[in-house]
């Protein structure tokens, strides 16, 4: 602040009961200023019809074993693979340390035959391919990304190319036994 | 000098208040009696019993013909009603399923429909306007979404008619298919009196008389039309509150600060 | 005015290269203002709030608006019901706009009373008109957005206004439009321009302040600045009146936000706009209803009635120049008032002069929103000749014959009677 005569002129007139009632008129006038800044804040947060569709429920009954579907969730695809027997034995076969990116996959499912994935590569985001029976699903049998060749698993975790990561597993929860909630 | 202006200003406010009646008096329909709604006054609130009987008498009598557009299923759960109750309710009508795996929409030239479900809109009864009116005899039913906000007067305005249907007077000869209204701009209106005594069965045991379900289905109407009346008039009550007393604060450090000038 | 000494290292600093805070420091903090304003001299700051309000919210707004006219109307429907605090941000634009127009009329019925906009503050004053006209520009625009049926008939109606231009009218018309009628392209092209006008009334804001502080304000008695004795810095003294002249408007304000939303809106914008059928009474919004009034109170049979007028123009191009002439005069006020006085309190003539025109005004706001029709239609011609007989022949002649009465030596003598203490009778 400047100093000015005017200044000078208020220290005279100093008070400590003036002073309380104009700070104390300086905190008021602050906390409204931020509750009024609070909409226009909140108002660029996910909206109502957004919120509505961010979660996706599906009927798997129809998936039969060693087939996928994508479903949409959250405006990203979804990888649900209804796995065969080989390939969980494969995917739980192999040892941790070997894993650029180690989790077990146990830890990826909730249940062995079902396994849910974002179907995004962690690499630099393109749409990994093997969903369809005659796709090419990388030397690990499960999705190949082509965009730079990283190849995932039969648990959807990286074993070769430049990916940093496993492909991400989005929250779920089944309803009964056919019957999935995602998100 | 500021008094004589004030008297003035005064003078000048109550010549225009004289105007504005000219202005209010000036009608062509009847007027609607004034019925005290939940969500009148600064203090007002949805009573969401009501509200449910109101969906009950939107779903089950006006539905036929009335969309309700701006509304979701999801919405519902506003009035009252659980998220299985949504679930059922949606599930219990269908709506288009868009392309299927194959880029179909149609099979055997009949549309692929699935249940709704939470985030679809309500149904409307019609798949355009001009279905609308062709099966209405060219007179379109309107949206009542925003029915109580897009008249003068709206919720007043709704219940005085559905509940004014009378035989219209001897000296009026009402066109084909036009039914008698006072409370209609021209008093002739295309719609039938919807609404007849236990048109609906109330489930809690209200007794569903014709003015009952006017009012249950305006207090609905009130609710599509403004969703957020009851948020807003209590954010308001706040808001207003914390604004007198930050006024007077400031009108106190005001004072203060002047009188140092004298 | 004092040179600032900045003890602060980073203030200090910047203000060398760039003096922002000792600009700050001159026109807001210093900045020697008449002693004896009274709270009409708060319009101007609260017009500042109110802009920045319409900004900061039209901004939100924009970010879940569509302009495109089959998804305009429903999108606005989200912004009240999906998006969060949708419905209290757009109801702030909305009745913001409406609050922005009350505070303009009441500052310039202001300048009028107090005789603010003659010697050295013509300038001043032009450039509040112009402000006046972008922000009529902008508020228009901004009704047609929502697209129900009074944007749609209210944009096709003014739209329509220029199709009196001579040989080019229709040409303009349809460039108005980019089309046949208000359409998909009009929508877009006026969002476009309703974004941007609100940033050129900013600009426009900056040169009226610039004016303003160049003369400084003008006050109650109308008299020059003679002193220091005259004067008191801006800060604290109206900082803190302007502060509690805000709170006081927001009461009022926010009142109409969260208790009554659409008191100044038309029941019809809540119908979709549809080109096939006209709502029975096309109203522009409440602000606009005086020159709407004028607009249509020109007779249609204007050169048989006024035939012996050296005119040759149809009635409704008549109207149209009559309308943005009933503005436009206003710019030649300064020169139009011929009185040496500036204060209406020491004009008895112009005092009553200056309530019946404001009367006139506001009859003409009733007139433009009735039917042309009937006593109404007579009303509506005769308050307009009054507009026009006050702004060119009363106005010029008053100040010839008028006896004013004696002036105070200063504004200080004015303020500060022997023994007066309160301000607030002083101001008076």
């Amino acid at each position: 602040m400047a100093t000015t005569s005017q200044d000078d002129k208020k220290d005279t007139v100093d008070d400590s009961k003036r002073d309380f009632l104009l700070y104390s008129t300086y905190a008021v006038g602050s906390v409204g200023a931020l509750a009024a800044a609070w909409p226009f804040i909140d108002s660029m947060n996910p909206s109502k019809d957004v919120l509505a569709l961010a979660s996706t429920e599906l009927d798997l009954s129809s998936v039969e074993e060693g087939q996928s579907i994508t479903a949409m969730w959250r405006g990203k695809p979804v990888f649900i693979r209804k796995r065969t027997a080989d390939e969980i034995k494969l995917a739980k076969s192999i040892k941790l340390s070997e894993l650029k990116d180690p989790q077990a996959d146990s830890d990826r499912v909730q249940k062995d035959q079902w396994l849910v994935l974002v179907g995004i590569c962690t690499h630099l985001g393109c749409i990994p391919s093997g969903q369809k029976g005659g796709d090419v699903k990388g030397d690990f049998n499960g999705w190949f990304c082509p965009c730079h060749g990283s190849h995932y698993d039969t648990s959807g975790r990286i074993r070769k190319g430049p990916a940093p990561k496993n492909l991400d597993v989005p929250p779920y929860r089944f309803t009964n036994e056919t019957n999935i909630i995602i998100g | 000098m500021l008094k004589r202006n004030f008297i003035i200003f005064f003078t000048v406010a109550t010549i225009s208040g004289f105007f504005g009646n000219i202005v209010n008096a000036a009608g062509v329909a009847m007027k609607p009696g004034e019925y005290a709604w939940s969500t009148n006054g600064v203090f007002g609130s949805f009573d969401r019993k009501q509200l449910k009987r109101g969906w009950q008498v939107y779903t089950e009598v006006c539905a036929g013909c009335h969309s309700v557009r701006l509304i979701y299923y999801r919405n519902l759960a506003e009035i009252g009603f659980s998220s299985s109750e949504i679930k059922k309710i949606a599930a219990s009508v269908e709506v288009p399923a868009g392309p299927n795996e194959d880029g179909e929409t149609h099979k055997d030239d009949e549309p692929i429909m699935r249940p709704a479900k939470a985030f679809d809109k309500v149904i409307s009864p019609y798949p355009n306007k001009i279905a609308a009116r062709a099966a209405n005899g060219g007179a379109l039913p309107p949206d009542l979404s925003l029915m109580t906000k897009a008249r003068i007067n709206g919720p007043n305005y709704v219940h005085a008619l559905l509940t004014g249907f009378k035989e219209a007077p001897s000296g009026l000869k009402l066109s084909d298919g036009m039914y008698y209204n006072p409370y209609y701009p021209g008093g002739q209106i295309a719609m039938a009196a919807p609404l007849s005594a236990e048109a609906v069965e109330y489930s809690d045991g209200t007794k569903a008389t014709v003015e009952q379900m006017s009012k249950d289905v305006t207090a609905f109407l009130i609710w599509t039309a403004e969703p957020e009346l009851e948020e807003r008039k209590r954010l308001g009550i706040k808001v207003i509150f914390f604004l007198i007393i930050f006024t007077a604060m400031l009108y106190a450090v005001k004072r203060q600060i002047w009188s140092k000038l004298n | 005015m004092t040179k600032p000494v900045w003890k602060n290292p980073v203030v200090k600093w910047i203000d060398h290269r760039l003096p922002i805070f000792t600009f700050i420091d001159h026109s807001a903090i210093q900045h020697p203002t008449p002693r004896n304003l009274n709270y009409f001299w708060n319009f101007g700051s609260l017009l500042g709030f109110i802009l920045v309000v319409m900004i900061a919210s039209g901004i939100i707004l924009s970010m879940n608006y569509t302009a495109n006219a089959s998804l305009a109307f429903d999108s606005v429907e989200r912004i009240m019901r999906d998006v969060n605090y949708g419905w209290l941000i757009r109801y702030v634009h909305m009745n913001g706009a409406s609050m922005f127009f009350i505070i303009v009329y009441l500052h310039i019925f202001r300048g009028l009373y107090y005789g603010s906009y003659k010697q050295p503050r013509e300038l001043l004053w032009i450039i509040g008109i112009l402000i006046f006209l972008t922000m009529m520009a902008t508020a228009f625009l901004g009704y047609v957005l929502p697209w129900g049926q009074m944007s749609f008939w209210g944009a096709t109606v003014i739209t329509n206004l220029f199709s009196v231009i001579p040989f080019f009218g229709d040409t303009i018309v349809t460039w108005l439009w980019s089309g046949f009628s208000v359409d998909n392209p009009t929508l877009n092209k006026f969002f476009s321009l309703h974004y941007l006008l609100p940033f050129i009334i900013f600009g426009l804001v900056f040169i009226h302040l610039w004016a303003l502080h160049t003369h400084g304000s003008n006050n109650p008695t109308g008299l020059d600045v003679k002193g220091d004795k005259d004067e008191i810095p801006f800060h604290p003294y109206y900082t803190v009146k302007d502060a509690f002249g805000l709170g006081f408007f927001l009461v009022i304000f926010l009142g109409f936000v969260f208790f009554a939303p659409n008191f100044f809106g038309e029941p019809d914008n809540y119908i979709e706009a549809n080109p096939l059928v006209t709502p029975p009474h096309i109203v522009p919004e409440w602000y606009f209803l005086p020159y709407y009034a004028i607009l249509r109170a020109v007779p249609d049979n204007f050169i048989d009635v006024w035939g012996w007028l050296p005119v040759i123009i149809p009635a409704k191009t008549a109207g149209v120049i009559c309308m943005f002439a009933s503005i436009l005069l206003l710019a030649a006020l300064p020169w139009l008032d011929t009185s040496k006085v500036r204060s209406a309190n020491y004009r008895p003539t112009y005092f009553w002069l200056y309530w019946i025109f404001l009367i006139n005004t506001i009859i003409l706001g009733f007139v433009g929103a009735k039917p042309a029709e009937g006593a109404w239609l007579l009303i509506g011609r005769l308050a307009t000749l009054y507009y026009f007989l006050h702004l060119l022949v009363l106005i010029p002649l008053v100040g010839r014959f008028e006896k004013t009465k004696p002036l105070p030596n200063s504004i200080s003598s004015a303020v500060i009677p022997a023994g007066t203490t309160d301000e607030e009778s002083v101001n008076a």
